[in-house]
């Protein structure tokens, strides 16, 4: 099974790794981390196929992905 | 289940001091990947500029050194002339590289130093607030151009690749960019290529990447991934200007 997991207390909530993702999985929480941003968090688990364009994407490496 | 994309090792666990979106992020972690899959690491020494990335050595896993602004092409060539067997690169911003060191940049170049640059260019002084660099394009809005930059005043953006592809010292020059996928993985090709060149001691490489800078254009992050891709590289063309790899 692929998945990804994504580092909320480092996440930034700028929105790059949901904007690549070609299955648009990722989505952002309501809720706020501790420095104060919205984080990112994989919304439908069951549609990543691991391709990993998230992971280049992303700023602050916050994100592993598992296949 | 295996883990098949984590942070390279090249690089410390911590927290950027960058913006939301900005891509020096994923520029650190292209050269981190590069020096991982080339096995550097314990021979790196980096040198890092005045700018945003002022604090690279905060957040890379090797050697580190801080230079005055624009001068990390006089220092690595120093670093590189007594320590021949280690492995020097320059990470510098428009402003560093552009402005205040382009004498630097440029005696570097045509002496043919074996030394890698990478060049982020992001058309503005990023860390002081958004001011106009030399590479800010003709029309864009900064902080000291809010009328945007006119030729006839501010003059017009420097295209540092091609000047320098002019000098008999360089060898292989490249423009990429950060704003998608599939330009991500071309950077780091180009990237990988270049410290390929220093290890065979072809001389002279420089990267140019072009990168957002979404809070200080006044952007959302994908705002300035679209201006990026609409605008700005239509006036800084991607692709490789020199390619004397073959030739030294």
């Amino acid at each position: 099974m692929a998945t990804i997991k994504i580092n909320h207390e480092r996440c930034k909530g700028c929105g790059l790794c949901g904007n690549a993702c070609p299955n648009k999985c990722i989505s952002l929480s309501k809720q706020f981390n501790k420095i104060g941003y919205h984080w990112a968090f994989i919304e439908k688990e069951d549609d990543c196929i691991a391709c990993g364009f998230c992971y280049l994407t992303c700023p602050d490496f916050c994100i592993e992905v598992y296949k | 289940m295996n883990k098949i994309l984590s942070k390279p090792e090249s690089l410390k666990d911590v927290s950027l001091s960058y913006c939301p979106g900005c891509g020096h992020g994923i520029i650190h972690r292209l050269i981190a990947e590069c020096v991982d899959e080339l096995h550097l690491r314990e021979k790196t020494i980096a040198v890092a500029p005045v700018g945003c990335a002022v604090f690279a050595y905060d957040y890379f896993n090797f050697d580190v050194t801080e230079a005055p602004h624009g001068r990390p092409p006089a220092v690595a060539t120093g670093i590189k002339r007594t320590n021949p067997d280690k492995f020097v690169f320059t990470y510098q911003g428009d402003g560093d590289i552009a402005a205040i060191g382009m004498s630097e940049t440029i005696h570097a170049a045509n002496r043919g130093e074996n030394i890698t640059v990478i060049f982020v260019n992001n058309a503005n002084y990023g860390m002081t607030g958004g001011q106009m660099a030399p590479t800010t394009l003709i029309g864009q809005i900064t902080q000291t151009t809010p009328f945007g930059r006119d030729p006839k005043r501010d003059g017009y953006p420097i295209k540092l690749c091609e000047l320098l592809a002019t000098l008999d010292g360089t060898t292989y020059l490249e423009r990429v960019s950060v704003f998608n996928p599939q330009n991500i993985i071309k950077a780091k090709k180009a990237i990988k290529k270049a410290f390929q060149c220093q290890i065979d001691e072809k001389g002279f490489s420089l990267i140019e990447v072009i990168s957002q800078c979404p809070v200080d254009w006044s952007m959302s992050p994908l705002e300035a991934i679209r201006w990026v891709e609409e605008v700005f590289i239509k006036s800084f063309p991607l692709g490789v200007i020199k390619d004397k790899i073959d030739e030294k």
